[in-house]
């Protein structure tokens, strides 16, 4: 177990892997002639230099994860390779000959094909049509709809995926969608594969099903690049890896050669006290074992909404993290948010401190003391335009109504406390929320709740698609919270964080409550046998 | 170096862009029209062609201010024209004046009294806007296609209460609205000064200046901030009704009479305009009142410079035209970018 | 679009045809003589020219753009003609062509605009609006009438249909116009790429459609059809006049609405709009065969319309979401199968 990723279950076709995998690691030094070679690239915006002089190198048949905290340049290097843009200087290279792809399309052209995590397809256009746009089959002057049918399924199902491809793309869930994303960039002969955090939205079983794909191009010679933060994820798949930091390149190394601490360290450049979390929550519990028992904030009894979540009980108390896990599509969110007042449920009670309140809204659970960071920071969290002042005291002038209105001194101030306690990075907090990076937007998130004072705290997914440190300090903030006497529910794709986190855990499965578990028992490997069976 | 870098931040000062417009407007003027900045009292009233700019543009400015709450919320109002030739008719339908007998003088009178009409047709502009805000907030439809259900409906509904007549109206008290003078100043500017006051006072002193622009900058985010959008929505509607009645009682003051086909056409682009000349964004969040009201003003100087130059009146569209592309391309990052090739916001990494 | 494609998403073209059959069906139960051939294609020969503007404007939709310019090309289109042939007798044939590159041109010219400098279409077409209705009066304030022969016998000649019926010039060129539309959204790459730009243009930039091209070559499709179109309002009302068309851009925008295209942009049919286009003149259909309602109700049924079906709209839009939540059956198969191989996975270790 490691900081940030999950654990698989092992299985046969592992091992097949790992032969393949060193038959090939031997083949590719033998003859190492790099597909796509990136030679001193710079790229720099007004402010920022995202790139320095930086070096890369792709071999044909290999996975190669590309590694690096925000900010550190991955997005850049990728959007130089496909065309979105050009570089200050350096060159790349496309099999030994120099090119200079201008638009993604051109990059295309030249056999490299990206697919990125917001699924760049149209969902009101069917699967077929996705795949093929741009490049219909023709019957005469028309589109040929019929062929175009047929060599989509043939498409999928070369991935193993079987669906009615004359539906619309938005009817399928995330990890289809990815599919057919993949579909397309193939279909396209491309040499080079890249795929940015693609398994962001996956439920491990859709991570199974997408890595098998990738392994299986891999050995059809295709270059895969690929993104991620998942450490696990990035040992379980690639041959080699690239670090960057701060634009500019640590080092190449083969997966196998280089220890997870080793890279983190490289990610990071300074040394992560990978027990020293652990540690902190023994301290908690022993410490707790000895207090005495906490008051219970909020209890919710069958609670439940059709079509989102199925009855279920909650407790959450004083001083305690309740995490919720499952599975991605279990019902974390629908749960959070039904407990926030964002959805009504349709059955259940919710008591507060003893009297039963009726969560209508998200102001009412405000009043009640209750504060909720929600998943997508970026269209459900940050007002992007507004200022980091601004963002930080909206929901305590929500809480205050339009006529008290907070002075600007006042604001400065608050906005001050919460920069300096939570160590927000940010030069000027009239600066735009949107120019924070992923890690400091959330914290400007959880400093907007703990201006309301809460009792409780509801973080849905607080550490997704941030960086390592920063997770670590979201974390590290969560448990100080919770010392001091808050109640949070916490929920987190990343199982291991989950069950290092928490006091109890609520195990969902398709939106059903199974089971809780606490304490000692509380461990990654019985939670997944927990939902693996479906019962306790 | 110091007046360099503080000539560039006030170019980029919000407000530069209108306020320099006008500025070249009223120079051009003052050059070709003589006597254009000329002021005199004549009966206990001001003159002048700007008292007089500043009496024709208080329709215009008024729905300009509602209109900037609306474009903030990331909304539009497209039925403000058609608001305001409502909310003429029903006065003009209540007051008319008719010709009556007093003492042996004839005189007119108002069929109902002129309180009761002012706040029936006020009340009306406000159910308008009430009934765009249920429709954009509570349905969730969007702002475009649910004002222009009112845009095409009001103005049957408009001519429904006049019966398809110009309505005159002849109560003379009437007419003190757009017509009359308070110390020496058109009344019309008092009206739209109130206004003015009382929402730079709101937007400032109060907490609705920011949950306006939260709303429409991430309606989303704002609702899970426990602000209530849809109220706000709903009420940025209701008052941006309520603003085109008070144009309408204005306009129709002004004009003596009630045309339920012609009123207020074209007023609810000019507003856009106006606000967008301001340097409002149509796509929300970040507003500024006194840029609404300055482009409020250009407009209406544009439409006095093109007539007092003695082109005819229809070219005034022509040079609305020109003036919208040349303040839109200037408003444009990429074409400021492109052509004057100055530190714009380029796109920034991640 | 795939044919027989998901049923769901024809749904709102459905209704749009049964509310046609059933108003026509209404009228001739109710009306003397209005059940008859003639009646029926008199709704082609009245609206031919909205049509064509409405095809072209579904296309701007679709791409979630809009055209407000449209009325005042036709406009323009009108007046150019009438004083190319009026006053400077031209021969007709070079009119047409210039009239039509002219539309051609002026929705190119905006088109541009939207793309390079990433303008909203909303005000450039608003300024293009202004811009061609003041066009219209630089050339002429006051209407000129159209005495060429050409132009005459075009307006009077009728092709005969089936017993006594007939339509005019005017429907031949509309359907043709329909006709080729259909065909370019559900048959060539520019179509398809109009619904991708609509869907998602992020998306569409970065799978490498040629977006920039597709989005001028829209607005100039847009205003070549409102040219066509006022090429055969030429043909209707044999005059060109600065008057002509106000408001047809919102009967366009209204066509395209109830025809069941979504504003914003991604989802529609050309086919659509026709039956919104036919609906629209049912209406005034209607209102003139009962002879007591007053013409201002058109203006009114046609609000209420579009209000109903922007409902229906919202209500399939949220409905459709709920039913997508639960996704397709083989998904859900698949889904099943692999979680039966994890359990068997996790058995297996412990």
């Amino acid at each position: 177990m490691g900081v940030g990723g999950y654990t698989r279950i092992r299985t046969a076709s592992d091992d097949r892997h790992e032969t393949n995998v060193a038959a090939k690691l031997q083949s590719m030094t033998a003859n190492a002639v790099p597909v796509l070679e990136m030679i001193g690239v710079s790229r720099s915006f007004p402010g920022v230099k995202a790139l320095t002089k930086v070096n890369f190198r792709l071999m044909p048949g290999e996975v190669h994860a590309l590694m690096g905290q925000n900010g550190a340049g991955k997005s850049t290097l990728i959007k130089v390779l496909t065309g979105v843009y050009p570089p200050d200087e350096g060159s790349v290279l496309l099999e030994g000959k120099a090119v200079h792809p201008a638009t993604p399309l051109d990059a295309q052209h030249l056999g490299i094909s990206t697919v990125y995590q917001e699924i760049n397809l149209c969902p009101n256009l069917s699967v077929a049509e996705n795949i093929f746009i741009g490049r219909y089959p023709r019957k005469g002057p028309a589109i040929d709809w019929k062929t175009m049918r047929t060599n989509a399924e043939e498409l999928l199902g070369r991935l193993s995926v079987y669906i009615d491809v004359t539906q619309l793309l938005s009817a399928y869930s995330v990890a289809i969608q990815q599919m057919v994303a993949i579909a397309r960039a193939i279909s396209i002969s491309c040499r080079i594969l890249i795929l940015d955090e693609p398994t962001s939205s996956l439920d491990e079983e859709e991570v199974g099903m997408l890595f098998s794909v990738i392994r299986s191009l891999r050995d059809r010679g295709l270059a895969i690049l690929f993104v991620t933060h998942f450490l696990d994820q990035t040992y379980e798949i690639a041959d080699r890896i690239t670090v960057l930091r701060n634009g500019e390149l640590v080092g190449e190394y083969m997966a196998s050669a280089l220890p997870k601490f080793d890279l983190i360290t490289r990610m990071v450049g300074r040394e992560i006290g990978e027990s020293s979390f652990v540690k902190a929550k023994a301290t908690d519990a022993s410490a707790n074992a000895m207090a005495s028992p906490r008051r219970t904030f909020l209890t919710a009894r069958g609670l439940g909404r059709r079509g989102s979540i199925q009855p279920l009980d909650l407790e959450l108390k004083n001083g305690e993290v309740l995490g919720l896990g499952g599975l991605l599509g279990s019902g974390r969110t629908e749960t959070a948010r039904l407990l926030f007042g964002i959805d009504k449920a349709d059955q259940g009670t919710i008591d507060i401190d003893g009297h039963t309140v009726t969560m209508s809204s998200p102001k009412e659970a405000m009043k009640r003391g209750i504060g909720f960071c929600p998943e997508d920071r970026k269209s459900e969290g940050i007002v992007a335009a507004l200022s980091v002042r601004e963002n930080i005291i909206l929901a305590l002038q929500s809480k205050r109504g339009v006529f008290h209105f907070l002075p600007r001194k006042k604001q400065i101030a608050i906005a001050n406390a919460y920069i300096k306690t939570l160590d927000i990075k940010v030069s000027d907090m009239d600066k735009p929320v949107s120019q924070l990076s992923g890690g400091n937007q959330q914290k400007v998130l959880l400093a907007r709740w703990l201006a309301t004072d809460p009792q409780m705290l509801i973080l849905d997914e607080p550490t997704r698609g941030i960086d390592v440190a920063a997770k670590l300090e979201i974390m590290g903030e969560m448990l100080a919270l919770c010392r001091k006497g808050m109640a949070i529910l916490f929920t987190s794709s990343e199982l291991e964080e989950v069950v290092r986190c928490s006091d109890r855990i609520a195990i969902l499965r398709d939106r059903k409550k199974i089971t809780e578990l606490a304490g000692a028992e509380a461990d990654e490997h019985t939670v997944l046998k927990v939902i693996a069976a479906g019962h306790a | 170096m110091d007046l360099l870098r503080n000539a560039s931040d006030l170019t980029r000062h919000q407000l530069f862009w209108p306020l320099a417009t006008l500025a070249l407007l009223g120079v051009f003027n003052a050059f070709f029209s003589p006597g254009f900045l000329h002021l005199e009292i004549k009966s206990g009233h001001l003159y002048g062609s700007v008292v007089d700019i500043f009496n024709r543009a208080a329709p215009l400015m008024l729905i300009a201010l509602g209109m900037t709450f609306v474009i903030a919320t990331r909304g539009i109002d497209i039925s403000v024209g058609a608001v305001v030739a409502i909310a003429g008719a029903l006065a003009a339908t209540m007051i008319g004046g008719t010709l009556v007998i007093k003492d042996g003088v004839p005189e007119y009178v108002t069929k109902v009294p002129i309180a009761v009409a002012l706040v029936a047709a006020l009340g009306v502009a406000l159910l308008c806007g009430m009934w765009n805000g249920m429709l954009v907030a509570r349905i969730g439809m969007q702002p475009i296609i649910a004002t222009l259900i009112l845009m095409v409906a009001g103005r049957g509904v408009a001519q429904l209460i006049t019966n398809g007549q110009i309505i005159t109206i002849y109560y003379q008290p009437y007419f003190f609205i757009g017509n009359g003078f308070l110390l020496g100043i058109p009344f019309s500017v008092y009206i739209v000064a109130a206004v003015l006051t009382a929402l730079v006072l709101i937007t400032r002193r109060t907490a609705l200046g920011l949950f306006i622009e939260a709303v429409g900058i991430n309606p989303t985010a704002s609702r899970f901030s426990a602000l209530s959008s849809r109220a706000i929505i709903f009420w940025v509607y209701a008052f941006c009704g309520l603003c085109a009645g008070v144009a309408g009682l204005i306009v129709s003051s002004n004009v003596k009479s009630a045309d339920g086909n012609n009123a207020g056409l074209l007023l609810e682009l000019d507003a856009i305009l106006a606000v967008t000349l301001g340097g409002t964004s149509l796509a929300g969040g970040r507003f500024s009142i006194a840029g609404s009201m300055v482009g409020a003003l250009i407009i209406q100087t544009l439409t006095y410079t093109i007539y007092s130059i003695g082109v005819p009146p229809e070219v005034n569209l022509v040079v609305k035209s020109i003036v919208v592309f040349l303040v839109m391309l200037l408003q444009s990052a990429t074409f400021r970018r492109r052509v004057f090739r100055t530190s714009g916001m380029q796109e920034s990494a991640e | 679009m795939n044919r027989f494609a998901i049923n769901l998403n024809y749904i709102p073209l459905l209704v749009t045809i049964s509310l046609f059959v059933l108003m026509f069906g209404l009228g001739s139960v109710f009306y003397q003589g209005f059940f008859s051939p003639q009646v029926f294609l008199n709704l082609f020969i009245d609206n031919a020219f909205l049509c064509i503007v409405a095809t072209g404007m579904t296309f701007v939709i679709i791409s979630g753009g809009i055209d407000l310019s449209v009325g005042s090309v036709v406009a323009l289109t009108t007046m150019v003609s009438a004083a190319l042939l009026e006053t400077y007798h031209w021969n007709p044939f070079p009119v047409l062509v210039l009239v039509l590159a002219m539309g051609a041109s002026l929705g190119c010219v905006m088109g541009c605009l939207i793309h390079f400098f990433k303008l909203q279409p909303f005000i450039v077409t608003l300024a293009g609006m202004f811009l061609a209705r003041g066009l219209c009066y630089l050339v002429s304030i006051d209407s000129i009438s159209i005495s060429n022969p050409l132009y005459a016998s075009i307006s009077q000649y009728r092709l005969p249909l089936f017993g006594d019926s007939s339509i005019s010039v005017g429907v031949v060129i509309a359907l043709v116009v329909l006709t080729v539309a259909i065909f370019i959204a559900h048959f060539t790459k520019f179509g398809r790429t109009v619904y991708a730009i609509g869907g998602n243009e992020q998306s569409a930039v970065l799978m490498g459609l040629p977006v920039g091209r597709t989005k001028i070559l829209i607005y100039t499709l847009s205003g070549f059809c409102s040219a066509l179109a006022g090429v055969v309002f030429t043909f209707y009302m044999l005059s060109g006049y600065g008057l002509h068309a106000t408001g047809m851009e919102l009967d366009a925008i209204a066509a395209v609405v109830i025809g069941g295209t979504l504003l914003t942009g991604g989802v529609g049919y050309v086919v659509g709009t026709l039956f919104g286009v036919l609906i629209l003149g049912v209406i005034q259909t209607l209102i003139t065969f009962d002879g007591t309602l007053s013409s201002w109700w058109t203006k009114i049924v046609i609000g209420l319309l579009l209000f109903a079906f922007c409902l229906m709209q919202r209500a399939f839009e949220s409905g459709t979401g709920k039913l997508k939540a639960g996704a397709s059956a083989a998904v859900q198969r698949r889904q099943a199968q692999v979680r039966a191989m994890a359990t068997k996975d996790v058995s297996a270790v412990t």
